[in-house]
C-alpha cells in the first residue's frame, strides 16, 4: 500500500485531473497575457461578460464530453440547440405559455437524444453516421418550427413583462452579481460532474468507453448507458437553445451552428480523450473557459476574425498533440 | 556451434513507479533453445521487448552477432534477424494472412503492391509449416490458435536468426505444439538461437537446451537444462518451494445448485445438459474450439440462446443478458482478460466495483466510497494483488495480477455459480496456485464452481468431475480421480469418430 500522498498523486494521473489542472493553468495564462496587452480584458465587466458567453460553450462541452467519454460523438448538438430555440421561441411568440413552450422544446430535444441512443447503442450504427443523420433532421425541424422563418420577438406573444422575464432569467439577469446564464450552466455542470464521478451511471459511462466488451460482461447495459449519455447531451443542448432564445429574444434557425465542434474543442482542451474512457468534466470547464477567453480576448485586442479562427484551431490540435507527446515520453522512459 | 549471438549486459529499465529490469544479463548462443523463465512480472517480456526494439533500455549494452547496438527500433532489430512473437497477438484483424505476414515490408512492383508474389511466398511458408490456412484469408476470421500460427509463420518469413517466442503454445493444441517443436528443432539445427518463454514447464524437456531464470526484474541464474531439475527451476523462479502444484480440498458433495438442460446456441453449443452440486468443482475439458467458452457465454447471456433451461437452486431462471445472470447468482470470469475482462484504462478500483455497483450504490445510484474502499481493500488482500494502490490503471499490472483483478471483481459478491474460463492462462505458477486456492475456498463455501481449462493436468488436478466437450457437444463425463489423460483425450476427440460414422 502506498502512502496517502502517493495515492493522491496516482489519482491525479489516472482520472485526468492533471490534464484539467493544466487547462486551468493555460486559461489563467491566457487571461494574464490578454490583460497585459489590453487591461480592459481583466476589468470586472468583461470578466462577467466572458463568464456569460462561456455558459454556452460550457454546456455543449459538458454534453459532448460525456459522449466522448463513452467513446462516441454527438454531431447533432448544434442542431438540437437550434431546435430548442426555434420550438420554444415560436410557441412563445405565438402567445403560448413559457412553461408549455419550454416543456415542448424539452420533449423534442430528449427525443433526439433517445433516437441517438437507439441508433448507436442498440443498432450499433457508427456514432458519426447516426448523429450526422439526426443533425440534419433536427436542423430541419428547427426550420419547420416557424415555416422556414426566424420567429418574431417572443414579447409579441408573451407581452413585454413576461418576455423580459424570460430573457432576464436565461441571459440578461444577474444573481449575486453574476449573469444567470453562467449560473444555469454551472449548476448543470455540477450535476453532470456529480453523475459522472459519483454514480453508477457515471461508472457505466466510463466503462463502456474504456472497454465495451468487458463492460457488457460485467452486466452493464450498453444500450441504456449510451442512451443516458445522449440524453444528457441533448438536455445540455436544450438549455443552450433557451439561453440563445433568451439572448436574442427570438428564435434563429441558424442558431448553434458548429456548436458540436465547440463542444469537442472544450472537452479535448480539458483532457477528455476522444477515444473514450478517460478525462474529467472539470477539464471541460477549463476548456470552455480557454475557448471563450480566446474569442473574447482576441476580439478585444482587435485580432481579425481569420486570425481568431487560426489561433483557436492551433490551440485545439496543439492541446491534444502535447498530451500525446507527454504520454509517449512517459511510456518510453 | 556454440558461438554467442546475442549478449545483453547490465540491462536496466524503469517504467513510472516500477523498476522492471535491474542489471540483467542474458546470453544466447547459436543452435540452442534458451528458456527464459520467471514468474509474471519477473521482467522476461520487458527484456525481450528491449532485444526486439519495442522498448529502449535505460542503461546496459546489447550485442547482436558481435555488433554492439545502440537504441534499436523494431525495424532495425528485424534487419539484424531478431523476430518476436508476442504473448498478445499483434495482428491487423481486417487484413489477410499474407498482408499481415508482409506488413511493413510489402513486396512491390514499381509503386504497386505485388499481392500475388506475397501470397505465393506466404503460401510456401505456411505449407512448409503444415498449416492449412489460405494466405488470402482474413485474419480476424481465424480462431486464435490459427492466428498465432500465422504470427509464427510471419516471424519465420523474415529469416529470423534470433527468434523470441513469448508463450507460443498457450493457445495451441497438442498437435500444433508438436508441429511447432518440429519447426523449432529445425531452426536450431540451422544455427538459429531461439528464446522460449513459457509457463508450461512440462514442455521444456521436449525442446530446451539451456535455461535463464529471472525473478522480480533481476537475473537469477542460467544453466544447462540437463544439469538441473524441475524443482530447482521452480525454486529459483519463485524463490521458495511450492509444495503442492494442485492443492486439492476434499468436500462432501452437497445438494444440486445449478442445472443446465438442453442448451443450444449456435453450432458450438449443442444440446448441453449438466448439473453442478455444492462442494465440487466441475472441470470442462476439450480441445480448442470444442465450444466450452461458447457454452459459458451462452449461460451468462452474452450470446443468444436458441433453446435451453437453466435452474439455480431448483428454480428456473431466465437469462437474456449478463445482468440477468448476475441477478440470478451466476457470474463469469471470461477467458481473454484484455478483450473481455478488464477496462484497462480505468483504475483497479473501478474495475472491481463495476459489476458490483448494485451492492455499492444507494437507491439513488450514488456510489458509496466507504463500501467501495472496503470491497477493494478486501479483494487486494484476499487475492494478493501486487499493486502500489487501487488507483493505478488495471492495464499497467502484470498479466497474473490483471487476471487476479478479473477474478476479484466477481468474487466480491456472493454468487451461487462461479464460472472460470481459462483463469490461469499465461500466469505464473505461484499465481496459479492462488487461483486454485480461491476455487477451493468457493467449493468449501458451497458455491457451484465451473472451471474451463485447456491444460489437462490442471483440470485433472483441481476438478472433482470433468465434463468433456467436443465440437459443441458433451462427449463424456468422468470423475477426475478415476480417469486418465488418455481417456479424457479420447472423449475430447470423439467428433472424428462421429464424423466417420455419419459418412458411412
Amino acid at each position: 500500500m502506498g502512502t496517502l500522498k502517493e495515492t493522491k498523486k496516482k489519482k491525479l494521473a489516472v482520472r485526468g485531473l492533471g490534464a484539467a489542472l493544466v487547462a486551468f493553468a493555460g486559461w489563467a495564462v491566457l487571461l494574464i497575457v490578454f490583460g497585459m496587452i489590453d487591461p480592459n480584458v481583466l476589468k470586472s465587466g468583461n470578466i462577467l461578460n466572458l463568464l456569460r458567453s462561456m455558459a454556452k460553450y460550457l454546456l455543449v462541452g459538458v454534453g459532448q464530453s460525456v459522449i466522448l467519454i463513452t467513446g462516441n460523438i454527438d454531431l447533432s448538438i448544434g442542431s438540437v440547440v437550434a431546435m430548442s430555440a426555434m420550438i420554444s421561441a415560436t410557441m412563445m411568440s405565438k402567445g403560448i405559455s413559457i412553461a408549455l413552450a419550454v416543456l415542448a422544446s424539452l420533449v423534442c430535444c430528449l427525443l433526439v437524444g433517445a433516437l441517438n441512443g437507439l441508433l448507436v447503442g442498440k443498432f450499433k450504427l457508427p456514432p458519426f453516421i447516426a448523429t450526422l443523420g439526426t443533425m440534419f433532421c433536427a436542423r430541419g425541424v428547427a426550420y419547420m418550427a416557424n415555416n422556414n422563418r426566424n420567429t418574431d420577438a417572443i414579447s409579441t406573444g408573451l407581452g413585454k413583462e413576461l418576455g423580459d422575464g424570460f430573457q432576464n432569467f436565461f441571459y440578461y439577469g444577474k444573481t449575486l452579481g453574476v449573469y444567470n446564464a453562467f449560473w444555469i450552466a454551472a449548476v448543470i455542470f455540477l450535476v453532470v460532474f456529480f453523475i459522472m464521478s459519483k454514480t453508477r451511471t457515471g461508472r457505466h459511462i466510463y466503462a463502456i468507453g474504456s472497454n465495451v466488451e468487458a463492460a457488457k460482461l460485467s452486466g452493464v447495459n450498453v444500450y441504456t448507458t449510451t442512451t443516458k449519455a445522449y440524453l444528457i447531451s441533448a438536455f445540455c443542448s436544450f438549455v443552450v437553445g433557451l439561453i440563445l432564445a433568451g439572448q436574442a429574444g427570438m428564435g434563429n434557425m441558424e442558431a448553434g451552428t458548429s456548436y458540436e465542434m465547440y463542444g469537442v474543442a472544450a472537452g479535448v482542451i480539458g483532457g477528455v480523450s476522444p477515444l473514450g474512457g478517460t478525462g474529467i468534466l472539470l477539464g471541460t470547464f477549463a476548456g470552455a473557459g480557454v475557448w471563450q477567453t480566446l474569442e473574447n480576448g482576441l476580439g478585444i485586442v482587435g485580432a481579425p476574425v481569420g486570425i481568431q479562427r487560426i489561433v483557436i484551431g492551433v490551440i485545439v490540435t496543439g492541446a491534444v498533440l502535447i498530451d500525446i507527446l507527454v504520454r509517449r515520453g512517459k511510456k518510453d522512459k | 556451434m556454440s558461438e554467442t549471438i546475442v549478449s545483453m549486459q547490465g540491462i536496466c529499465k524503469s517504467f513510472p513507479g516500477v523498476k522492471a529490469l535491474d542489471n540483467v544479463h542474458f546470453e544466447l548462443r547459436s543452435g540452442e533453445v534458451m528458456a527464459l523463465l520467471g514468474e509474471n512480472g519477473a521482467g522476461k517480456s520487458t527484456l525481450m521487448k528491449i532485444l526486439s526494439g519495442v522498448y529502449t533500455r535505460d542503461s546496459g549494452s546489447v550485442t547482436i552477432f558481435g555488433k554492439e547496438c545502440g537504441d534499436l527500433s523494431t525495424k532495425q532489430a528485424q534487419a539484424l534477424g531478431v523476430a518476436i512473437i508476442h504473448q498478445e497477438l499483434n495482428m491487423c484483424p481486417h487484413l489477410t494472412v499474407a498482408e499481415n505476414m508482409f506488413l511493413g515490408r510489402e513486396k512491390r512492383k514499381g509503386f504497386i503492391v505485388d499481392t500475388k508474389a506475397m501470397e505465393a511466398e506466404a503460401s510456401a511458408i505456411l505449407s512448409d509449416l503444415k498449416i492449412h490456412i489460405s494466405p488470402n484469408e482474413i485474419v480476424g476470421n481465424l480462431p486464435v490458435s490459427k492466428q498465432q500460427m500465422v504470427e509464427i509463420a510471419k516471424a519465420l518469413s523474415i529469416n529470423a536468426r534470433v527468434l523470441i517466442m513469448d508463450e507460443p503454445t498457450s493457445a495451441l493444441t497438442a498437435k500444433e505444439i508438436d508441429e511447432l517443436f518440429r519447426i523449432i528443432r529445425r531452426l536450431r539445427a540451422d544455427g538459429c538461437g531461439i528464446v522460449y518463454i513459457s509457463h508450461r514447464l512440462e514442455e521444456l524437456q521436449h525442446i530446451v537446451d539451456r535455461v535463464t531464470i529471472m525473478r522480480d526484474g533481476q537475473y537469477i541464474t542460467s544453466m544447462n537444462f540437463k544439469d538441473t531439475t524441475m524443482d530447482e527451476i521452480i525454486t529459483n523462479m519463485v524463490g521458495r518451494e511450492i509444495k503442492e502444484k494442485f492443492p486439492r480440498v476434499e468436500c462432501e458433495k452437497g445438494e444440486k445448485i445449478f442445472e443446465v438442460r438442453n442448451l443450444n446456441a449456435g453450432h458450438l453449443v449443442r444440446d448441453i445438459s449438466f448439473q453442478v452440486y455444492a462442494g465440487e468443482i466441475v472441470g470442462f475439458a476439450g480441445l480448442m474450439g470444442a465450444g466450452r467458452t461458447e457454452t459459458t457465454r451462452a449461460i451468462f447471456g452474452v450470446d443468444p440462446k436458441t433453446s435451453g433451461e437453466l435452474y439455480v437452486d431448483g428454480k428456473a431462471v431466465t437469462i437474456n443478458g449478463p445482468m440477468d445472470a448476475i441477478r440470478a447468482g451466476i457470474v463469469l470470469a471470461p477467458e481473454d482478460r484484455k478483450k473481455d475482462g478488464l477496462c484497462t484504462k480505468l483504475p483497479i478500483r473501478e474495475n472491481i466495483a463495476l459489476p458490483n455497483l448494485d451492492i455499492l450504490c444507494n437507491p439513488l445510484g450514488v456510489v458509496s466510497k466507504k463500501k467501495e474502499d472496503s470491497m477493494c481493500r478486501k479483494a487486494v488482500q484476499d487475492l494478493h494483488i501486487k499493486t502500489p494502490n487501487v488507483e493505478v490503471d488495471a492495464g499497467s499490472l502484470s498479466g497474473g495480477n490483471q487476471q487476479k483483478v478479473v477474478v476479484a471483481k466477481w468474487l466480491a459478491r456472493d454468487s451461487r455459480v462461479v464460472i472460470f474460463d481459462e483463469p490461469t492462462r499465461g500466469i505464473d505458477v505461484a499465481a496459479k496456485v492462488e487461483i486454485y486456492n480461491l476455487m477451493n475456498q468457493l467449493k468449501q463455501a458451497g458455491v457451484a464452481v465451473m472451471f474451463v481449462s485447456s491444460e489437462m493436468p490442471e483440470v485433472m488436478g483441481i476438478a472433482d468431475r470433468i465434463i468433456v466437450m467436443c465440437d459443441g457437444r458433451i462427449t463424456g463425463e468422468v470423475m477426475a480421480k478415476q480417469t486418465t489423460q488418455e481417456e479424457v483425450l479420447t472423449l475430447a476427440t470423439q467428433f472424428e469418430n462421429k464424423f466417420a460414422d455419419r459418412a458411412v
